[in-house]
Order: C-alpha cells, then structure tokens, then sequence
C-alpha cells in the first residue's frame, strides 16, 4: 500500500493542501517497500521487509519555516500535521536565506521504475541468495552477502500550483566470498533498477575467482605505480569528488574547487583532457530524477569537460547573491570512457597494478581532495601485459584530483555501484600512472 | 545516514545537505512539546500481547522492544539558526526463535490487533527462514528479572532546557569564533533519548531512560591571498550526559598548549581557543616526514581505540558475519585461545564497560534483556576476551552473555555492538607533561581528525586536529599535514607509558555503523594521554 499511483497521490496532496493557511505551502509524500536478506557462512543471518509512508509538510510564514511529518494517511492526520507545521513556523526563527517556492512546471518522466522489480518477493530474493550459496559451496569458499530492493515514489505539491510525481526500482546485490584458510577474499557489487539485469550466480562467480586468485599474495613495495582500477574501485574514489561539485563551499574558499585568491575553479583545467563528466537522467543505462526538491528540471548537464570544470552547482540562494543562474545538483554522474576493455588496459601495461576494489576512502586534506584508504579482495601485479601474481593490499594516499591528471587511458563504461552509499555510476575502468601507495597491508 | 555522510556535511558548514540525510526515522513534533515518558504500566500491557500471540504461534522464544525516540538537533550557521528539529519514534520490534532460527517484524501501529499481528509475522518469517540455515540459533540462558527499571544519572534534561537559550548558546559560538578570527564557523546541538522498554519470555520487564548529547562546532580560517583553509573542529566529545555536560566548570579544564575538558565542556571558550588556534595552523609548519614518538590526547586517542581494538574484538566480525561489509578481524580465535597473543605491551589493559556512568553506551540492560558488565579484553598486553552477546556466548564458553546487543530503534533487530571500550590509565603516577619532557623528537596530538583503517584491523591512518612538535622535552611549535601510519599489534606494543587516572577522559562517536541493513550505534571510548614510540608519521600536503 504505500506506493500510490500519481493520481491517488496527486488527491492525497491536494487534501492535505487545502488546510493549509500559511503564505507559502509545499508538501511531500513519499513511499518506500521492498525487503533484503543477509547472509554469512553461507547461510542466511538475518531477512527483513521494509514499507512506510510519509507526509511532510513546510509550511513558511514571512521568512519563518517548519515542517512536519506524520505517516498516516486520512482527513483527520492531514489536518493536524498542517496545523502543525504552521505552529513550528511561527515558533521558529527567520531564515535569512529562504527562497520562494517557485511554480508550475512540466517534467519529462523518468525511466527509473521497473515492473519486474517491484515484484521481487521473500522467495524470488532467497532464490538470488541460494544460486550465490551455491556457486560459493561449489568453490569450496565461504560467501557473505546482501540483497535488497525497493519500490520508491515521491511526489510534492506546492501552494504556488507545483506538482511533481515520479516512481523509481532498484535493487542492490554485494557479496564477498573467502576460502577457508583466510588467505584470499574476492568481491563482487550490482546495482540496477531493473532485476533482470542481475545475475547472482555470474557476480558470485566473479567474487569467486578473485577468492582463489588472490591466495598467497607477495608483498611488493609501497610506492608510486601505475594502476588499474575496475570500475568498483574507481567509482569510490571518485564519489568523493563529485559530492565537491557545489559553488558555494568553492566561492567560499573552502574546497578543492576554490580558486587561489577567491572565486571558484569554473573554466579552469582542472584535470587531463581525456576527462569528462556529465549527467544525464535520460541517459538509458543510469536513469534518474527529472527534477529535484526545489521543483528544477533536471537536464543533461556537462561538469568536466575535457578536463575543463564546465559547472558547479548553485542553490537558488546562491546562484541569487551571486548574480546567476541556479544549477541543480545532479541526480546521476556518468564519466566517459574509451573502447578498451580491462583486459586490453591490462595487455598495454608493462608493470602496474590491477587494484579490484578499495576500501575504508576517508578525506585527508579538504584542500587537495587527498583521499586515504586501501586496496582489498584481489590486488594483483601486472608486468609485460599479464597478471604475474597477486599481491599484498597497500594503503593510499591520493586525491582523485591529481589521480584524473595521470590518467593514461580509459576503459569502456560500466554501471558501477559506490560500496558506501550503493549509488549507482556509470564509470569506465582506468589506468593511472603515480598513483601513490603509502603503506603494506596484512589484511585478507 | 552513514556517518561519513554526517562528516561531509559536518565538515561543510551543516547546511541544508545534512537535513536531508539524518536518519530522522519518526515523525517530526513541535519544538517545545513538553518532556514526557509513556506509561510503563501500558507498555507492560502491550508487551505482554506480543509476547502471548508469540508464544501461541510456536515461538519458542520471544523478546519485545517498545521503543519511544525522541532527537533534537539545533544548527547554526555562523550568525543564523539554519534549523530546529524535533523528532520522535514510537513502536515495537519483536523478535521470535521458531524453528531454531530468529524471526523479526515491527510496526508502528500501537493497537492490541497490530501488535498481535506483528507477532505473528515475525513467527511466520523465522519459520521461512529456517529452511535457510545450517545450525540452529544456540541461546545462552538468561533469568528474568521481573519488573526493574534504569534511568541515566543525569543532573538537567536537555530536553526540557528552553530552546532558545540552547539557540542562543550556539550563536554565541559562532560570534566568538567570528570575533577571533574565523572567516565560517558551523555549530549544532544533537540530543538523543531512548524511552526503551524491553520484555522478555524469560520473564524480564525492563524499563529504561537514556540521555545522550553532543554538542560540536567547525572553525574555517582561510588565507585569502593564497587561498589556503584549515579547519578546527570542536574538542568536546559526545556524552551519556544531560544538559549539564555544557555548564563549565574549571576543575573540569586541563591546561596546557590547549585546554581540555573532562566531565564539562566550555563551549564558548574553546570556539575563542579554535579561531586562534585555526590562525596559527595556518601558518605552522608543514611536517618532516618520519619516525616520531607520538604523545596521544584522549580527545585523539579515543577513535584509535574504536578502529584498532573496539572492533577487531567484536565475536560476530571475528566470525565472519562482517565478511561483506565492516569487515573481519585479525583477532582470530586461535590467538585467543593461545591465552598468550601479545596484543600491546606489558602496559595495555583494555576494558569493555557497558556500566561507566556518562559515558554512551551505558544502560542498566542491554538489548536482549541482560544485566551490563565490565570485562577485560586485553590484560598486560594480551588477548583475553570478546564482545558477544546471547547467541555467541556458547561460541566462546560462555555460559553467559556479556550484554553486548543494541539496535538502533525498535523498527530494526538488534545485535552485537561494541560497548565502551576503553584504556585503563597508567598505574604509575604520570602527568601528560611529565610524559612529554621525557620526549627527544615527537608529536602531541590532540582531537581527532582523519581515519582509515582495513578490513581486518591491522593497518591504520590518523589524522588530529592540532599537532605540537616536541623537541628535546619540549613543545616548540604547531605543525600541520601530519598523519600516522601502523600496524594495529606493531602500535599497541610500542606503548611505553600511560598518563594516571587524573588525566582519565571520555571520547566517543555517535555514528559507528555496521550490519547491512546499516545501523548506527553511540560508544565512548576513555583513555589517559599515552606514548607510543616511533611511529611513522606521513607529510600529507598535496598541490592541485
């Protein structure tokens, strides 16, 4: 019950609307179902389902807010959560910065809801759980894993006559396999919205192989090599990036996109010129929201191009004081590649790395955007074009600042997803000269 | 919310980005509601039909969390208030073994129907589940304790503290910091109070009242003509405490190149100290990279702690029930049971401790109804113990748990959570000062900054917030860019002395994540400043 179709949605907003007696009104309902399950020891330790709803409501006065939340759905609870908001409104103090809710406007729709996994089940999940089991049984490793998935819809309405709906799937399978012995460990992470692009029997397989290749690992000097980083890999360095993509904190002279002496990095190259990265919530393979909360469409939209910062983002307060136009932040980030694949980026490499996934990323240095963290479940030495033999984990130190000026060559794109926040990218693996490993690991 | 998400936004000013990802599981309610408690006879009432439609399902064990949460975050935003919330959460979580295996649904419905209903279901999932699993769920016996209850000994209700003089000290925060010097200063004030009532088959009803608060702030001081920032978070630390952990009180001060708090924390005078602190990072000196004996701060020491010992010692990681998320532990249980793995040196002695009053992880009884504790994990240097709960004790001969299970709400099931772990101060009378005069070539580190560490604990990253270099027994300067490198055995043992009781403090984190679906727990973690001999200390200054 707690996905509603637009339209109910639409009169549930409607309702909750006419109560409202505030200057400015703008209320958002949201809906979540779906289920996970957990496995360790091959076998399952815990399963759960998850469904709610939610109604918020922000009601302002003057420059004075509050919201309130409620997730019940009937006269009576709308009326008291408008009720409310307003009293928080009236209590709270000015916001300085408070933007009008702007109006009508007309989104494209999104492509971000599947059919088929909006109807995964208990069993149709302990089905994906129990091929996993088994391909980790048959290799004689043990599997730890997590499935999940969901069925999201938001829609928001505002007193200024904005209405906006959109419904979304995804579905999100990590597994990480080890041989008994404790001496290797290999992984593997999906996300899709559409569950007939997963496959867990193939991920565990991939897992799996990584769990035999990396026993035994030799220990090799830290220092600066050439790497090559799957798109696991990449995809987390760089997320930490891409959350630095905002105006404000760079006007303001506090990250990486600062400007020396004031002002932000806009136009600058910033990186190699093989680099360029975009959003685009159309884009097949990656779709997303068409508009954010401040009722923006969302547009195909170039961050880096060639290397050159193209945009930053600015909220509609800062875009205001500083004489612009807003620009969203984006609901996706897709990063260009080339045509290689990895085996290819790995024929071409003399000697270097192949890095399967990374771990543990925290910021060092805001300025640089110097990341540490470390290599894990299947490292492996690269010389004359071939994988030698697999290697002890290292740790890092590097921004993906420095990392995208050093970039030799790029791979062709994949959906990746980000370890920690299981967002998906799309993102080519890449071959990275200097990347600068600081320290070895005993960790398996 | 994942806690390095809270860091980002923390680190960014707080503005409305932190607002859209804190775990607000609840609904919001009015900002001054009064402070009230539900009435135990009613969640005894309503407990006791979860436990009944349980039991007449086939549960062969049954336990039920009624839960009432209530947060209260406060930020400012240099001179503006960017945002009150209130939030509270009300529901129930039951929990069932059935067939051997464990069972879990909740509802925020609070009818009889519901509940009973919810019983049911989780009875049912355990059922299905049960055809998942190579052996079944092997519980260590717990007596039940009938009706008790536990409240936290706090001195003022944060709570029930008006909102505006809580806004107005956050303001006056910001305005010191702004007045010292600092070009942005970003403040808030997180409450937390679980209403927790747990009941039991085993017959326990237990009534629970917990109080935690953090208040922290960041000072950003930028070099405008080259356009250089540094940062200057906060030295307090979040506490098991009530509003009183923000009255100042001087005999809670430690002075020195900084001052440092113990039991009460002064807001205002260390925004003061941070803005001109945050001026002379600016320009202090960039690190030699090296090998340094490092003379760790509690306020620093407490994080090296939690990722070094807190969680390689949890059973359930040791196990492997991690493997695909936090991650396993080098503390394997060979070397426990060698009783002879030398962990630290001769001076190390770590304690779990779910009773240290103050501090976050202390209740009365945990999560699955058991009577908290405090044991040794690390005796003279070697491995003792784990953290374990009902259903690991047998794993590791226990014939009882060690009251190591939380959950992070009653929508969610509990399981094993770090408890407070902390190092034992020196036995030997020890000042920090006395420590440091004994230094030839060093580094004091205070607050903690930066951290990484692996999948199995060995190799670990940390940065602070202000670095001292120590030459020839004395500090002589600031220096930045400083991080340190070890290996978690390699480290522990190269501890050559520990500061005594009187330098004894409190640090802890609100946000330890673990366990897919991720939960977040709040642990304390006490130290007294420690040395630690050459560690390999790393330059981290880069060029974009």
């Amino acid at each position: 019950m707690a996905i509603l179709k637009k339209e109910e949605a639409k009169a549930v907003l409607e309702k909750v609307l006419a109560w409202s007696k505030a200057d400015e009104c703008e209320i958002t309902l949201r809906g979540e179902e779906g289920g996970n399950i957990r496995y360790a020891r091959n076998a399952v330790s815990t399963a759960g389902d998850i469904d709610n709803i939610t109604l918020s409501v922000t009601s302002t006065f003057g420059r004075k807010s509050g919201t309130a939340t409620i997730n019940e759905l009937n006269d009576d609870a709308y009326k008291r959560v408008v009720q409310r908001a307003e009293e928080l409104a009236k209590l709270a103090p000015e916001n300085p910065e408070y933007m009008p809710l702007r109006g009508p406007e007309t989104f494209k729709e999104s492509k971000m809801y599947v059919p088929a996994t909006a109807a995964m089940t208990p069993d149709s999940r302990a089905e994906a759980v129990a091929k996993s089991i088994g391909v980790a049984k048959e290799a004689n490793l043990e599997a730890a894993g997590f499935i999940e998935n969901s069925t999201d819809f938001i829609a928001i309405m505002n007193s200024k006559g904005l209405f906006a709906y959109e419904t979304d799937t995804s579905v999100v399978f990590t597994i990480t396999t080890r041989n008994s012995a404790g001496t290797g460990s290999g992984f593997a992470a999906r996300g899709y919205n559409d569950v007939s692009k997963l496959d867990t029997l193939e991920a565990t397989r991939i897992a799996a192989q990584k769990a035999n290749s990396s026993a035994s690992a030799k220990a090799i000097e830290p220092g600066k090599y050439t790497v090559i980083l799957e798109p696991v890999a990449a995809t987390y360095m760089l997320e930490n990036m891409f959350r630095g993509l905002d105006a404000r904190n760079a006007d303001e002279g506090r990250s990486f996109m600062s400007k020396p002496g004031g002002g932000n990095r806009l136009g600058e190259q910033l990186m190699d010129e093989k680099v360029s990265i975009y959003s685009d919530p159309f884009h097949p393979d990656l779709p997303a929201s068409t508009w954010n909360r401040e009722g923006f469409p969302l547009e195909k939209t170039m961050w880096i191009d060639k290397g050159v910062v193209k945009n930053l983002a600015y909220s509609q307060y800062w875009a205001k004081k500083q004489g612009v136009n807003p620009m969203p932040m984006p609901s996706n980030i897709i990063m260009d590649g080339g045509t290689a694949s990895l085996d290819e980026l790995i024929k071409s490499t003399e000697k270097g790395i192949l890095v399967s996934r990374l771990w543990y990323i925290r910021l060092v240095d805001a300025q640089t955007l110097l990341l540490t963290g470390l290599t894990r479940d299947g490292t492996f030495y690269i010389e004359n074009g071939e994988i030698k033999h697999p290697i002890k984990n290292f740790r890092f130190n590097e921004s993906p600042v420095i990392m995208l000026n050093n970039v030799e060559a790029l791979g062709k794109v994949e959906r990746s997803v980000s370890i920690e926040s299981y967002r998906s990218y799309l993102i080519p693996p890449m071959k990275i000269k200097d990347f600068t490993f600081t320290s070895l690991s005993d960790a398996v | 919310m994942k806690r390095r998400d809270f860091l980002h936004y923390a680190g960014m000013g707080l503005g409305a980005g932190l607002l859209a990802q804190l775990p607000l599981i609840g609904k919001a309610i009015p900002v001054d509601t009064p402070w009230y408690t539900i009435d135990t006879a009613k969640k005894k009432e309503l407990a006791d039909v979860a436990l009944n439609a349980a039991r007449s399902k086939g549960a062969t064990y049954t336990d039920v969390r009624i839960g009432r949460y209530l947060n209260q975050f406060i930020i400012t935003r240099e001179e503006k208030v960017e945002n009150v919330i209130n939030t509270e959460s009300y529901g129930i979580g039951i929990r069932v073994l059935a067939n051997g295996c464990w069972g879990f649904a909740s509802t925020d419905q609070m009818d009889k129907d519901s509940i009973a209903r919810t019983a049911a279901l989780a009875v049912s999932i355990a059922k299905e589940n049960s055809r998942l699993i190579t052996t079944p769920v092997e519980l260590a016996p717990q007596k039940g304790y009938g009706e008790v209850s536990w409240k936290a000994p706090i001195e003022k209700n944060a709570f029930d503290v008006p909102l505006k003089e809580k806004a107005d000290l956050l303001l006056s925060v910001s305005d010191a910091a702004l007045k010292g010097g600092a070009n942005y200063v970003g403040s808030f004030l997180f409450l937390v109070n679980e209403q927790k009532y747990f009941a039991s088959s085993d017959g326990s009803y237990i009534d629970q009242d917990v109080h935690r608060i953090w208040p922290t702030f960041t000072v950003t001081k930028i070099d405008a003509a080259t356009g250089k920032f540094v940062t200057r978070d906060a030295l307090s630390a979040p506490r098991g405490m009530g509003y009183e952990y923000l009255m100042p009180r001087e005999s809670d001060k430690i002075r020195g190149v900084t001052t440092l708090y113990r039991d009460r924390y002064d807001m205002l005078e260390d925004a003061r100290q941070a803005a001109t602190q945050a001026t002379e990072k600016l320009k202090a000196k960039s690190v030699e990279p090296g090998k340094y004996d490092l003379i760790l701060d509690p306020s620093h020491l407490w994080l090296t702690i939690h990722e070094s010992v807190g969680h390689p010692t949890e059973l359930d990681r040791v196990l492997g029930y991690e493997a695909n998320f936090a991650g396993t532990s080098f503390l394997t249980l060979d070397k426990w049971e060698s009783k002879k793995f030398q962990f630290g040196s001769p001076l190390v002695n770590i304690v779990a401790d779910k009773t240290q009053p103050g501090s976050l992880g202390a209740v009365g009884y945990d999560d699955e109804g058991v009577a908290t504790q405090k044991w040794d994990l690390i005796k003279d240097g070697v491995l003792v113990n784990y953290q374990a709960i009902r259903d690991q004790a047998h794993i590791i001969g226990l014939k009882q748990s060690q009251g190591c299970c939380y959950s992070q709400s009653w929508s969610d099931v509990q399981f094993q959570r770090m408890p407070n772990v902390s190092l034992q101060p020196g036995t030997a009378k020890l000042t920090p000062a006395e420590m440091i005069k004994n230094v030839e070539k060093g580094i004091f580190i205070v607050g903690n900054g930066s951290f990484s560490i692996d999948q199995q604990r060995y190799n670990f990253q940390f940065g602070g917030q202000l670095y001292y270099e120590i030459k020839n027994g004395e500090i002589v300067g600031m220096l930045n860019d400083v991080a340190y490198q070890s290996n978690t055995q390699e480290f522990w043992n190269s501890c050559k002395a520990i500061a005594d009781q009187r330098d004894y403090r409190l640090g802890g984190s609100y946000f330890d994540g673990k366990g897919q679906p991720e939960q977040v727990s709040a642990v304390s973690h006490g130290s007294a400043t420690a040395r630690f001999n050459g560690v390999n200390v790393i330059n981290t200054a880069r060029k974009i």
